[in-house]
């Protein structure tokens, strides 16, 4: 079903270079444009005009179809936002875990409808809050949970099985699902009411985030016995969060955000097909992480062309069967990178914009940062807001009443058509290395990271790109939002909640479990089991993690530029 | 041959996000500097003992975890126990305006919040070593 | 300011003897920076010099030099010997600005107090950086170091100068870099003592080695008549060994990112420091480079001293006559020389 005839092709040819000849020629003859070039928010140059020749190759059933179906380019849904709308989950986590708790029940109290847990620094790399590693970094940007009790805090008053929950942890991931499996059980829910995603997404941080405690291989090894554990135990868990969002934090322009992420996905997907699982079995709880950046169709673009890449691989490459192993279902924040610390109420706007690209690009959840986080934690208020602004988009805008309203906008058929080209010619380039890992191993993706972000920088700092109230229209003013506050006595009452977990527990049941742990991590069973029996028995984090440092070694990074 | 400005670019605390340090460091190389990056995860220890033997004139800090009240302290006073209480100490990332002046009276000389241009980088390091060494 | 004795000559060359670490670094960057203390203080440390086996670490971009590096010295200071480390990097051309990040790869050594690392720029002429490196290597020395690790990118002449600093010269070859050998193209295949292929753990590493062990085969010209090549001083050299001392270069296979090889690579890079010494190879080495020496630093003052002589407005003009023909250099260089020996004395 080719979208245009040879016929109406020649003809507009001959249309479009009459114009080119006249209207256009004389109008640019005594008024010039604006600049000589126009460029994306990632550096991609934009034409003066898209017609149906920029998408004359396109075929409508094999590169669009309909919602619902392959090649799910119009969204994954048959009747996608007249259905249900995304679901607006905010991710949100500080200080103690009863501060962030109030916090969660406020959201949900709002019409926030499911959480997303944010750690602080030490839970990520798996430190206990009293670790002379996590000096000065407790509860700073996120929740710190150091055992099961603060887990069972996080939650309290929350029922485990209704709400559906995001944990954005990665390296210690198994550990912190752990907790959750267990607090929810002693809150009365079985493992298959438990409803969530949990990030995992190791080869992000090797690549981006840098969040990462051990090597490669025995990561992979973790990740892959969590999408075994999931498949066989946890039917309603998503196991794994593929994420572009730090990807593209980190510097990575839209279509490097696209490629790295769907290279890393195929890389967990070869990882299971490798331990023996079977693609359907494991493929339907894949889900994906998106940023939403500030270049309307760029963004728009990446999220329909993401979902294309991935249904022709999952259906051809990997020859799945069941359709909803085609599905790339994923979350969407706007780009925190993109907010200003100067005029930081233009940030709404800026995150407005953002999360309509992602609406429009058919996102199944979605967050929206607070104006205040280029300066700190967003307060009550700013998340408020943010949480308003996605509830304007979804009631008042009218964006929510069809679907995939842009398909058939010639700038952003010929944008899609091109980021799956670009992101086919960056898996070539992968593959020249071997794979993700050893990509990773010779720093491309951080080195092409690296260069992207410096570009934009300088961008920004020749005024080839003009961000507002930092790079032009500057005031003086000072800034004057109210930002959080923390509980001072917070981190006191973590370290004695803590200390009561050590002194009140069964050693004998510690040692055993972390004894029974070690040895399973020597060898190659799942270490699902032994970690859900440690965090029982109220093992901690730090306890936990260090049976890994001490058997898979810790991993450090060369820098690269 | 005329003295080469050397800059230490380093990032104490856990939080990984170097995408600022990275860029600051290739801009201060592009300004013409000799920059040492000694990337994430860094004590204070660390961070005082390579700036000692690099001899640098200036430590650049990026923290985005919010930890900066506890970890730039420490670094000053890292470098003041190696006798090197005349270097410029420089910090980026995410500081709340209020703590800016707490900052500045712990010898913090100049604090730079996401998106500033790195030629005002480079502009405030030749100011401040321009000054007239005792 | 807190050490006001760091700002003289003797307070510097005190402190430095006295183990302050801040010292050292004060004086590397007076020689890097050739102030008006530089000279002084090479000629105040240079008779403590001498005592320190100097090793270069050399190979392609991407062959695992500092990790390799951070795991010698980590050995070395098992063995409780004290490490100085160099690493040296080039200066971008177009800014003159550089970016050093050698010592993410060597954090195991912080902290050691028997350690001293320390970044460096190419920063700019070629014959400057080696002879700088040198200097550079010899307040390492004077300050007490046991092993000087030099660590240099591979790429071309400058390296293979700076490399003829160390008495120990391994060059770093890595499998998969698209050349089989990369030192080949680069020239620095004749200045190794010892190989090593590191990334051992990689497809392609057995046929590094054997590559490597093919050209050794096919003999490699001592690599002291190579330094000997060009103009040297007319100088009486001590007597190298009989020929049947003759080091053959050993190929060792390493995985530096877990430690593996390096303490085989660490035995035979002492086995050839023994060498050196018993066949009086480092004597003839240390002739051989006093020499070098010598004749750059002569060299570069008269070169010095008659540009000063005769302005930059002569030189240009030279050079455009020059670059017109309408003189050929030799004749230009002649008409120079005889201006400075007329200068008008003082």
């Amino acid at each position: 079903m080719p979208l245009f005839n040879e016929e109406q092709q020649n003809q507009l040819r001959q249309e479009r270079s009459r114009w080119e000849n006249t209207t256009l020629a004389k109008t640019l003859a005594h008024k010039p444009e604006r600049q000589s070039q126009f460029i994306t928010t990632s550096s991609v140059p934009v034409r003066r005009l898209y017609t149906p020749l920029d998408i004359a190759d396109s075929d409508y059933r094999r590169d669009l179809g309909m919602p619902g179906e392959y090649p799910y380019t119009r969204g994954v849904h048959s009747t996608m936002y007249r259905g249900k709308l995304w679901t607006m989950r905010m991710f949100a986590g500080f200080g103690t875990a009863e501060e962030t708790n109030q916090r969660y029940k406020y959201l949900l109290s709002q019409g926030n409808m499911g959480l997303s847990v944010a750690f602080d620094m030490p839970t990520l790399y798996g430190y206990d809050s009293d670790a002379p590693e996590a000096l000065g970094e407790f509860g700073k940007c996120g929740v710190a949970v150091s055992s099961l009790a603060d887990m069972e805090t996080l939650f309290d008053g929350i029922p485990m099985g209704e709400v559906s929950t995001s944990m954005t942890i990665n390296s210690p991931a198994a550990i912190l699902w752990a907790m959750y499996i267990v607090a929810a059980e002693k809150q009365g829910f079985p493992r298959q009411q438990q409803r969530g995603t949990i990030q995992n997404d190791i080869l992000k941080e090797y690549i981006a985030q840098k969040e990462f405690l051990f090597p490669p291989t025995p990561s992979m090894r973790l990740v892959t016995d969590t999408i075994e554990f999931g498949a066989r135990e946890m039917p309603q868990w998503n196991t794994i969060s593929i994420s572009g969002y730090h990807i593209r934090e980190a510097g990575a322009t839209a279509v490097q955000e696209l490629a790295f992420t769907l290279a890393d996905g195929f890389a967990y997907v070869e990882a299971a097909l490798e331990r023996g699982l079977d693609i359907d079995e494991f493929a339907p709880r894949l889900s994906f992480f998106f940023n939403a950046h500030n270049d309307l169709f760029e963004e728009i673009a990446k999220f329909r062309a993401a979902r294309r890449i991935w249904a022709r691989a999952m259906r051809e490459k990997y020859a799945a069967k069941n359709p909803r192993s085609w599905l790339l279902r994923t979350h969407a924040q706007t780009a925190g990178v993109s907010l200003t610390t100067h005029q930081p109420e233009n940030n709404i706007v800026r995150v407005a914009i953002q999360a309509l690209a992602a609406i429009l690009g058919g996102t199944q959840s979605l967050h929206t940062n607070s104006m205040d986080e280029a300066l700190a934690l967003p307060s009550e208020k700013a998340v408020t807001i943010a949480l308003r602004t996605q509830q304007i988009l979804a009631h008042e805008s009218g964006v929510a009443n069809t679907i995939d309203p842009l398909a058939g906008s010639y700038y952003v058929e010929q944008f899609t058509n091109q980021m799956e080209e670009a992101a086919n010619d960056i898996f070539r380039r992968i593959a020249g290395f071997g794979g993700v890992i050893p990509a990773i191993e010779a720093g491309f993706f951080q080195r092409e990271i690296a260069d992207a972000a410096y570009q934009y920088q300088m961008e920004i700092d020749t005024h080839q790109r003009t961000i507002v109230g930092s790079n032009d229209y500057v005031d003086d003013e000072p800034i004057a939002i109210p930002l959080l506050k923390m509980d001072p006595a917070g981190y006191d009452r973590q370290i004695a909640r803590l200390q009561r977990v050590r002194a009140e527990r069964d050693h004998s049941a510690v040692q055993k479990a972390l004894a029974d742990l070690s040895n399973c991590a020597r060898g190659t069973d799942n270490l699902m089991p032994p970690i859900i029996a440690a965090v029982r028995a109220y093992a901690t984090l730090g306890e936990i993690t260090n049976v890994f440092r001490h058997v898979f070694g810790e991993y450090h990074e060369p820098a690269y530029f | 041959m005329k003295r080469k400005i050397r800059v230490l670019v380093a990032k104490p605390g856990l939080d990984g996000h170097d995408r600022g340090a990275k860029v600051v460091a290739r801009a201060l190389r592009d300004a013409g500097f000799e920059v040492i990056y000694t990337g994430i995860r860094q004590t204070p220890a660390m961070i005082a003992e390579a700036a000692l033997q690099e001899d640098v004139d200036v430590v650049g800090l990026s923290i985005l975890s919010g930890a900066h009240m506890v970890l730039a302290p420490k670094v000053k006073q890292a470098l003041n126990e190696q006798g090197m209480d005349d270097v410029l100490i420089l910090l980026g990332g995410i500081i709340p305006d209020e703590d800016v002046p707490t900052l500045q009276a712990m010898g913090i000389k100049g604090v730079f919040g996401p998106g500033t241009p790195t030629p005002q980088i480079v502009k405030f390091i030749l100011q401040e070593l321009a000054e007239p060494v005792t | 300011m807190a050490h006001p004795q760091l700002n003289t000559l003797a307070g510097l060359v005190s402190a430095l003897l006295a183990g302050n670490r801040r010292a050292l670094a004060r004086i590397i960057s007076h020689i890097e920076d050739n102030t008006a203390l530089a000279q002084p203080l090479l000629a105040a440390l240079y008779p403590r010099a001498g005592q320190a086996h100097i090793i270069g670490i050399t190979g392609a971009p991407g062959t695992g030099k500092s990790t390799l590096v951070n795991g010698l010295a980590g050995l070395y200071r098992q063995r409780r010997l004290s490490v100085g480390i160099i690493a040296v990097d080039p200066t971008s051309p177009f800014s003159g600005g550089a970016l050093l990040g050698d010592r993410v790869r060597m954090r195991d050594l912080a902290g050691d107090p028997g350690v001293f690392i320390r970044s460096m720029a190419t920063r700019g002429s070629l014959g400057g950086l080696a002879q700088a490196t040198a200097d550079v290597i010899m307040v390492l020395d004077a300050a007490g170091f046991e092993r000087i690790i030099i660590e240099t990118v591979g790429v071309g002449q400058s390296e293979v100068e700076i490399a003829s600093t160390a008495y120990t010269t391994v060059v770093v070859e890595a499998p998969g870099l698209g050349d089989e050998v990369q030192a080949i193209k680069a020239g620095v295949l004749e200045i190794a003592d010892i190989f090593a292929v590191n990334k051992a753990d990689r497809e392609g590493a057995d046929r590094t080695v054997m590559a490597l062990k093919m050209m050794l085969n096919l003999g490699i010209p001592d690599k002291y008549q190579i330094m000997h090549h060009g103009r040297m001083l007319p100088v009486t050299l001590p007597l190298a060994s009989a020929p049947d001392q003759q080091w053959i270069p050993p190929v060792y296979k390493t995985v530096a990112t877990q430690k593996q090889g390096i303490s085989e690579l660490l035995e035979g890079i002492e086995e050839h420091h023994r060498y050196l010494v018993a066949s009086g190879r480092r004597q003839l080495r240390s002739h051989l480079r006093a020499a070098t020496e010598l004749r750059m630093i002569l060299r570069d003052t008269l070169l010095d001293r008659v540009l000063a002589e005769l302005g930059t407005a002569a030189i240009d003009a030279m050079v455009h006559a020059v670059a017109q023909r309408q003189i050929d250099p030799y004749t230009a260089v002649k008409q120079w020389v005889a201006a400075y020996n007329h200068r008008p004395t003082t």
